[in-house]
Parts: C-alpha cells; sequence; structure tokens
C-alpha cells in the first residue's frame, strides 16, 4: 500500500474527508457521464498540495506553498473523447462535468457501456516507500538545505558570484473510478533540488547547474551531503566552462556518460513509440514492429516499477498498473507504450502508460522510466577507442520530431576527445540525428548502466510529466555535432 | 448560438471585489501588506482528425494568488478553493509562512504614486468566440482539414484539425490602493497535415501546420485558407535532405524568427541583470544588432494579444523601444528588479497566480523593414532559408547559440529543397549584428512577432562531404 498521509493533508474525497467520493457517488457519476451513449468513462480525482523555496543572494528569498483540487471526467465513443473538468467537487458540478464530458456521445448510437454494478476496490504496489515525508518536515530543515549547497558552491572558488539554490516537494493524492468497475487510489510524493552557479573571471561569465531528486522524502539528502554536493557540482561546471572552446562542426564520433544521456533515448526511439502514434500512423516507428531499428547492442525498456525514481508510478492515471515493458530488444522493435485507447486499437493490454498532468488533462501514453540496457564494454575502455571526438556529459534537455524521428539534444557540459583521452571543454552546442539512424550507430555500451538523478520533465501535448532516464557509457560512431568551427 | 461561456463585465468587477476582500483578511491576519491576483476563465477544444470528432473539452477553472509582506519577508501562494470561509484560514497561513523567508527591504509592494489610476480600454474580449459552441467548432476543424487532404494527394495522413478558445477575467487588488480588472477572450485554429514519402522502403512521414489566432472571431481566417496553406506547407518537405557543413547566409521566416526575438528578451530584461545571467549585462545604450534592427514592446495595441491595462505590478503598461537601430534601450523591468537596478520600472511585470512579479513581454514586435520577401530571397542567391528550429541550445550568459534546424535551400535566388537534420550555430551578439536584410512582412498573429529577415553568415552543420 503507499504511503500513509498524515490526517491535514488528506484528500478531502478520501474516506472520512470533506468531499469523500465512495463507490456509490463513483457510480451515480458514471451513470450520469454515460447517458448520452458512451462507451466508456472514467473519474479522476486529484488532490496536491506543493511547496517551494527559493535562496538567492545568500538569504531565502520567497517561500511558496499552493493547493490544487479537481475532477477530471473522460468519456470515450469510439475513437472520440469527451472531457470536461471542475474544482468544485459539489454533486451539482460534478454531475455538470460528467454531462458536459458525456455529450461527445450526443447523437450517436446507445453506447456499449453501463455503469458497472460493482465497483471493486483494486489493490497497488509500492514503488516509492518514503522514510521522511518531506511536506510534514519543519520548513527550518528545508532552508538548512539551501544554505548548505550556496556555501558549498561560494566555497568551492572565490569567482562564484551568484547562486540560486530551490528545493521544491509535493503530494499528490489521486483516486480513479473507471466505468469497467475499477477503483483505485494512490499517493504520489516528489521532491526536487536545483543549484546554478554563475562564475565570472574579468569579462568572461559562465553558469552551471546541478539537481536531482525523486519519488522520496527527505531521506533523498544524506544530512547536508547531497545539497553541498549539488552547490559544489554547479561551481565546478560553471569554472570549467570559463575555458571552453568553440565547439566543432560536423558528423563525427560522440560518446555519451552514462545515466542523464538517457535523454538521448528518450528522444531518439521513446516518443516514436508512444502508441498514439503509431494508432494514427504519424510516427516513423509506424508499422516497424519486428523491424531492426537499432544497432544489436541495443535493448530499450520503459519501466514504472523503479524503486523511487521520478518517472515511477503505482498506478497509471487510467487505474492499470505499470510494467517493465521491453520496447527493442537487441535492435529489433518488439513495443509500444500504450494508453487503454492505443491498447485497444492494438488489442493488447494496457501497458500503464497513460499519464497525464493534472485532472484538468486527458491522460495520453507517456514514458515512465526508459532506459537502454548495458553493454559487454567498459568506460575507458570506448573513450580510448577514439581518436577525435565528443564526450557529452550534461544536458539542458532536448526535442524530436515524431514525422520524421529527426531529434535533437543540448550539451551543456562536453569534452573534446584527442587519442583517446579527454582535453578542452567545449561550449554549449547541439547534437542532431534521425532516431533509427542513430541508434544503429551504436557500435559500443559499457557496463556502467546509470539511473540519472531524478530531475528530468517531458512535455507533450502541453503537459508535463516527471520522468526517468538510464544508460551506460554509449559510443556513437557517427552524429551531426552543432558547433561553430569547421 | 448560446453559450454559458460569457464573461462578463459584471463578472470582473465580483472578482475584483473578491481580491479587495482577500487583502483585507490578510491585513486582518497581520500582514503589513499584501497583494491579490484572481483569474477565473474556461475553455473549449475541437478536434477533428480525419473527419471525426477526437477531441472535445470543455471546463472552467478559478484560482487566486496571494503575495503578502511581513516585516519585509514574503510569501508567494495560491488556491482553488475560494470559499470564504478557507480564505480567512488561507491568509492567515500564508501569513505565518512569511516568517520563514529573510527580510529583504527591495521586496515590497510598489509606491503609491507608481501604480496605475486610468486603465485604458483595449478591446481585448469579444461575445462572438464567447458565442461558439463546440458543434460549430467541430464543422470548422472538419472544413479546414478537408480543404488540406483535397489540396495536395500527397497529403496522405493528418493529425487533425483543432480549434480552441479560452474566456478569461483577471482581477488585481493590492494594499497600496490599486484595484482593477479587465477580460479577454482568444481563438486560434490549427491544421496540421501529414505526407508519407512516396518511396516505401522510406518509413520517414513529414509533418507540418498552418494556423490562425485572434481576440476576434471575425478576424481568424477561413478554416479552408488555413487547411490549403498548411497542406502546401507540408508537401513542401517531401524528400528533405542533410547539407554540407559549411558556412552561409540564413534567412528565418516568420514563424522562427518571432522566437529569435524571444530570446533576444530573454537576455534583456532586469532580471536577467541584476543576476547577471545574461551576455548583455552593462550594454544598454550601446549597439547589440545590426541597425536594421528595432524592436519595441507595446501592450496598449487594441485588440493585440499580448495587450494589457496594467501590468502584474498593477502599474500603467506603456510601449517601451527595447532596441532602436541597433542600439539596447533601458530593459525591461518589474518594480523588483527596477529596485535591484537602482531604476524604475518600465511597466513591465508578468505574473502568474503562483508566482512573484518578473519582468515580462507584451506585443513584442521587431519592426518590418522595406524588402519584400521574394526579394529577399533573391537578394540571397544561395543560403539556407530556416522554417523551423529545434531544441534548447542557448546559453544566455555567453550568448552560444546553436539549434536544430529544418527549411529550404536558396540557390539562384530562389527556394529549391528541403532541408533538415542540420544545426545553425553563432554566437547569438554576433547573429544580431550579422542582420543584413529585413523584409516588410510583418503580420501580428502573435503576442511576439518578426518579418523575415537574413543572417550574413551562419555556422551549418549537417553532412560531411
Amino acid at each position: 500500500m503507499p504511503t500513509a498521509v498524515p490526517h491535514n493533508l488528506a484528500a478531502p474525497f478520501l474516506a472520512g474527508g470533506e468531499n469523500a467520493i465512495d463507490a456509490q457517488i463513483a457510480q451515480r457519476l458514471l451513470s450520469v457521464a454515460l447517458e448520452a451513449g458512451g462507451d466508456y468513462a472514467d473519474l479522476y480525482f486529484e488532490y496536491r498540495v506543493g511547496a517551494d523555496y527559493v535562496l538567492e543572494e545568500e538569504q531565502v528569498k520567497t517561500v511558496g506553498r499552493g493547493v490544487t483540487l479537481g475532477l477530471g471526467v473522460r468519456v470515450t465513443k469510439g475513437d472520440a473523447t469527451g472531457y470536461a473538468y471542475t474544482e468544485d467537487l459539489s454533486w451539482d458540478r460534478m454531475a455538470h462535468a460528467a454531462r458536459t464530458a458525456g455529450q461527445i456521445a450526443a447523437g450517436t448510437p446507445p453506447g456499449t457501456a453501463h455503469a458497472p454494478v460493482s465497483i471493486d476496490v483494486a489493490p497497488v504496489a509500492d514503488h516509492y516507500p518514503v522514510a521522511r515525508p518531506s511536506l510534514t518536515v519543519p520548513p527550518a530543515d528545508k532552508l538548512a538545505l539551501l544554505r548548505a549547497a550556496d556555501r558549498a558552491a561560494r566555497a568551492a572558488d572565490p569567482r562564484i558570484i551568484k547562486v540560486e539554490a530551490s528545493f521544491t516537494e509535493s503530494l499528490k493524492e489521486i483516486l480513479v473510478v473507471s466505468s469497467d468497475g475499477r477503483m483505485v487510489s494512490d499517493v504520489l510524493p516528489i521532491v526536487r533540488f536545483g543549484v546554478r552557479a554563475v562564475a565570472e573571471d574579468g569579462d568572461k561569465r559562465q553558469s552551471g547547474s546541478s539537481g536531482g531528486g525523486g519519488r522520496m522524502g527527505l531521506e533523498y539528502f544524506v544530512g547536508e551531503r547531497e545539497a553541498a554536493a549539488h552547490g559544489k557540482e554547479a561551481a565546478r561546471i560553471a569554472i570549467g566552462m570559463l575555458d571552453a572552446v568553440d565547439a566543432p562542426a560536423g558528423e563525427m564520433t560522440v560518446v555519451l556518460a552514462p545515466g542523464d544521456s538517457g535523454i538521448l533515448l528518450h528522444e531518439a526511439v521513446g516518443h516514436g513509440l508512444e502508441a498514439d502514434f503509431n494508432r494514427k500512423k504519424t510516427s516513423n516507428y509506424t508499422d516497424q514492429i519486428g523491424q531492426v531499428v537499432a544497432s544489436k547492442l541495443c535493448t530499450v525498456v520503459d519501466d514504472g516499477t523503479v524503486t523511487s525514481s521520478r518517472g515511477s508510478i503505482n498506478v497509471d492515471d487510467e487505474g492499470n498498473a505499470p510494467r517493465r515493458n521491453v520496447l527493442i530488444e537487441n535492435g529489433i522493435l518488439v513495443g509500444y507504450m500504450h494508453d487503454r485507447l492505443s491498447a485497444r486499437h492494438f488489442g493488447v493490454a494496457p501497458s500503464g502508460n497513460g499519464r497525464r498532468e493534472s485532472f484538468r488533462s486527458m491522460p495520453l501514453p507517456r514514458m515512465t522510466n526508459t532506459a537502454l540496457l548495458a553493454g559487454p564494454h567498459t568506460h575507458d575502455e570506448i573513450v580510448a577507442s577514439v581518436k577525435r571526438g565528443v564526450y557529452a556529459k550534461r544536458f539542458s534537455g532536448g526535442q524530436v520530431n515524431i514525422s520524421n524521428g529527426d531529434f535533437v539534444f543540448s550539451l551543456t557540459e562536453s569534452y573534446l576527445i584527442e587519442d583517446g583521452k579527454l582535453t578542452a571543454p567545449l561550449k554549449g552546442v547541439n547534437l542532431i540525428g534521425n532516431g533509427p539512424e542513430v541508434l544503429r550507430e551504436v557500435d559500443m555500451l559499457a557496463d556502467d548502466y546509470l539511473l540519472s538523478d531524478g530531475m528530468w520533465t517531458c512535455g507533450k501535448d502541453g503537459q508535463s510529466v516527471p520522468v526517468g532516464v538510464a544508460t551506460p557509457t554509449v559510443r556513437i560512431a557517427k552524429i551531426t555535432v552543432g558547433g561553430t568551427k569547421a | 448560438m448560446a453559450s454559458s461561456a460569457s464573461i462578463s463585465p459584471a463578472l470582473v468587477t465580483e472578482l475584483s471585489d473578491v481580491a479587495s476582500q482577500v487583502v483585507e483578511l490578510c491585513r486582518k491576519a497581520g500582514a503589513d501588506a499584501a497583494e491579490v491576483l484572481v483569474r477565473d476563465g474556461n475553455e473549449l477544444t475541437a478536434k477533428v482528425r480525419l473527419g471525426e470528432p477526437e477531441l472535445v473539452q470543455e471546463a472552467g477553472s478559478r484560482a487566486l494568488g496571494l503575495r503578502v509582506f511581513k516585516d519585509g519577508r514574503r510569501a508567494v501562494t495560491y488556491t482553488s478553493d475560494l470559499r470564504t470561509r478557507s480564505l480567512e484560514s488561507f491568509a492567515a497561513e500564508t501569513v505565518a509562512l512569511a516568517e520563514l523567508a529573510e527580510p529583504d527591504e527591495l521586496n515590497r509592494l510598489p509606491d503609491a504614486d507608481e501604480l496605475a489610476t486610468d486603465l485604458p480600454e483595449l478591446d481585448l474580449y469579444d461575445d462572438a468566440v464567447a458565442d461558439v459552441d463546440a458543434a460549430w467548432a467541430l464543422r470548422q476543424c472538419i472544413a479546414g482539414e478537408k480543404a488540406a487532404m483535397a489540396h495536395d494527394a500527397r497529403v496522405t495522413n493528418s493529425e487533425g484539425a483543432t480549434w480552441s478558445r479560452t474566456l478569461g477575467a483577471v482581477a488585481f487588488a493590492n494594499s497600496a490602493g490599486f484595484a482593477g480588472g479587465y477580460r479577454g477572450s482568444y481563438a486560434s485554429y490549427y491544421v496540421e497535415p501529414i505526407c508519407d514519402e512516396p518511396d516505401p522502403t522510406n518509413p520517414k512521414k513529414r509533418n507540418g501546420y498552418w494556423w490562425t489566432a485572434s481576440r476576434f472571431l471575425a478576424e481568424l481566417q477561413d478554416p479552408e485558407a488555413v487547411g490549403v496553406e498548411a497542406a502546401r506547407r507540408t508537401v513542401a518537405t517531401l524528400g528533405s535532405r542533410k547539407i554540407p557543413t559549411g558556412e552561409v547566409a540564413v534567412v528565418f521566416d516568420p514563424e522562427v524568427g518571432r522566437s529569435l526575438v524571444g530570446t533576444l528578451f530573454g537576455v534583456a530584461n532586469g532580471s536577467a541583470f541584476w543576476r547577471k545571467s545574461t551576455y548583455l549585462l552593462g550594454r544598454e545604450g550601446t549597439p547589440v544588432a545590426s541597425e536594421l534592427v528595432t524592436i519595441v514592446d507595446d501592450p496598449l495595441l487594441p485588440r493585440g494579444p499580448g495587450s494589457r491595462p496594467f501590468d502584474g505590478d498593477g502599474l500603467a503598461t506603456r510601449k517601451n523601444v527595447v532596441v532602436e537601430r541597433g542600439v539596447l534601450g533601458p530593459v525591461l523591468c518589474d518594480v523588483y528588479s527596477a529596485r535591484k537596478l537602482g531604476r524604475k520600472s518600465t511597466g513591465s511585470a508578468g505574473r502568474g497566480i503562483g508566482g512573484n512579479p518578473g519582468p515580462t513581454t507584451s506585443n513584442l514586435i521587431m519592426q518590418p523593414g522595406d524588402v519584400s520577401r521574394a526579394d529577399l530571397i533573391r537578394q540571397t542567391g544561395r543560403g539556407l532559408y530556416v522554417t523551423s528550429m529545434m531544441g534548447f541550445g542557448f546559453n544566455p550568459v555567453t550568448g552560444d547559440f546553436s539549434r536544430g534546424a529544418s527549411g529550404f535551400w536558396i540557390e539562384g535566388g530562389e527556394l529549391t529543397f528541403p532541408v533538415s537534420e542540420i544545426t545553425i550555430s553563432l554566437n547569438f551578439d554576433d547573429l544580431l549584428k550579422r542582420i543584413d536584410l529585413v523584409g516588410n512582412d510583418l503580420e501580428l498573429r502573435s503576442s511576439t512577432a518578426a518579418p523575415t529577415f537574413r543572417v550574413s553568415s551562419m555556422m551549418v552543420a549537417g553532412s560531411s562531404e
């Protein structure tokens, strides 16, 4: 069972709450949603309490707190979706939202669904046990973490002139009830810590960032150690970048450091394997199941069950259990990530990838934690194998065009590799490639598989959800580096 | 068409009263000063794909954001629970939260004489947009998508057509004496065709789009016209390929040019200045772009997509010249960043429900030049015409700029074959200074806008031949 929630943070729609939703009320609402003839309906109740703390100029400048509460109602008829939501959990407003969403079926022949005769509460696993729940810890402890990071960044080098440290925490409680009779709830904790440092040397300035977190509490920080380490790391990058040189331009060999480089997978193959794009035949991976889409070294999985990872879920936002889904096995495309709609279309079981940003948005097939599994080589062996290339260590993000598979990702810390050794740090630069073409160029994979620290957020159709990525050290024989030096 | 979605002037007054009442609740709870923002709005989104409805989403929401000050300390909170009883305890909790912050003497409300007194009427709301219902919106979607598919047989699939509107009311009050509100409408319409590459061994698809948007329904382009333009743009990208690495002239289509204007704002604002997070530090009053570049931020344009009668601090808004003939003007500031820099706000504060005010743009417009787009391409002779960019490759502190790009190769003064999977790179300082031709084709469809313009030379990274 998920973590127990302290009384003062309990969602009002849970048993004993001001707007408690039991099976009977849910059933009545589903009946209203389906009265115009929908095939299927679900209810998504959400209560989210969050807080944030920002330290700048050695001062805690702002403390913030926010609460959101609402219900999203979805009704489907064939491939069409009706969606409505309300922040007011009175019966009249909820019924109005249900009726509005149900209008998608108006004027169509009667649907197949009826409100369920019985609603069964489904149990869920616990993939994120919390040792020290964050929101209930006195704020002073969190401010101490910000100060520790600030001190560590400043102490690292006198050229550090600005430090900004932030901590955000939230607890999201959800209750999902569907017209096929499932009722399931979850409590999703998340914390994120970040530090940004600016270094100045004469008229040169550079910045560096470091951050992390996950679905956990303050146990993320081992004392103040982790906070200080992020401060020190942000300073190290900012100082190191003061000596950065212009990056090369053109096709060359690139080595990706383990962990955050999983961004490449997320963009190069992840999005293209979300099944909505394949159901609509708008992805370049459409109808490619069983085809070679990567080098034999590549096995890619999406796994929503990784303990305490930022992308993990106990249940997806349609009430289905997450799984470890193999997407590419030894270079061959074997599966997509599904939500309910796409799973029905392809005649497969839902894969537990139906996710949404909040009660204000409908679920879509989304990634959770996307990983490229380890290979036979070692990190040092891979770096030593490169005569001239780029070593990519830290990233600010990426983007993909689903239709043609072109993707970019932006390097914020990278180095030139010359004769098998890392040499000069490079100015910020983009890599660009085509998903399947780049994955076919993966010719070495190390044994140092690493899950990214919890800092990534993925955007799709205007909805943001937290995700995780993981890779070992990767060698890409050839990819375009977007520098300025010919 | 009847709709319950409309935002009445009475609602704006009601929200404004709520805002003033909550300011009072905060004072009673012990705050030295307080500021309240209330938003109420609703949305309608209708989407059609391959002739069938895919989504109808309709809902309204309301939220309140609060900023309180106590002994020079502040807290910022938000809630969607606007019941009186809840607001009382919310105000008290926020005051208590402020005690956790540290004092910052610059961090206080604007001075009373800085606040807006007369609010201009900017004509930002259209009843006709509010009157649209889902059935009408779906019909628009069907018409535009159909026009796109009919325009060219090479359009083989569709990501759909989407009609959306938002209606909203904003009210703002603070304990320094400001209270005001306004309402706005905005409608947009997109058509997104897909083409399959004709070669059956090439699994790549080509996507494209075209769109129209306005605060006023009558100003939207016809769905058929949007569909045809979307189809034309998408079909043109069939067979896209890389070009060799090298330095070439680069022409930016208005669809991407406007994002570069937005990038400039990111380094030309008071917040980036006091944080020293910009390569433009100390450059006000000096050349930062070519003489052909003039950029203004004008919140007072009637019906403008980014117009607003007062800013996120409650100050009167005004037209600011950000860059005049290449010279950087005073950067856009909110009250706090202006105080950090020892000056006065430019009336450019933006304010979200859950955050502090910060500098933002309204209608940020790069002024047109006198060359037609066709002449601009003709005069370029040989180079790259960029229609879209990808990725986040910009370092504000150094100006290093590197983005993924696609578009068309220019040869003999004309667009020839489509190009993709390349990057364009150049330090942003040089990029702005190398702008040597500016088109006369400015259109104000979005709150940040630019005409077509040319950068004399940038590094393109592509294939290695």
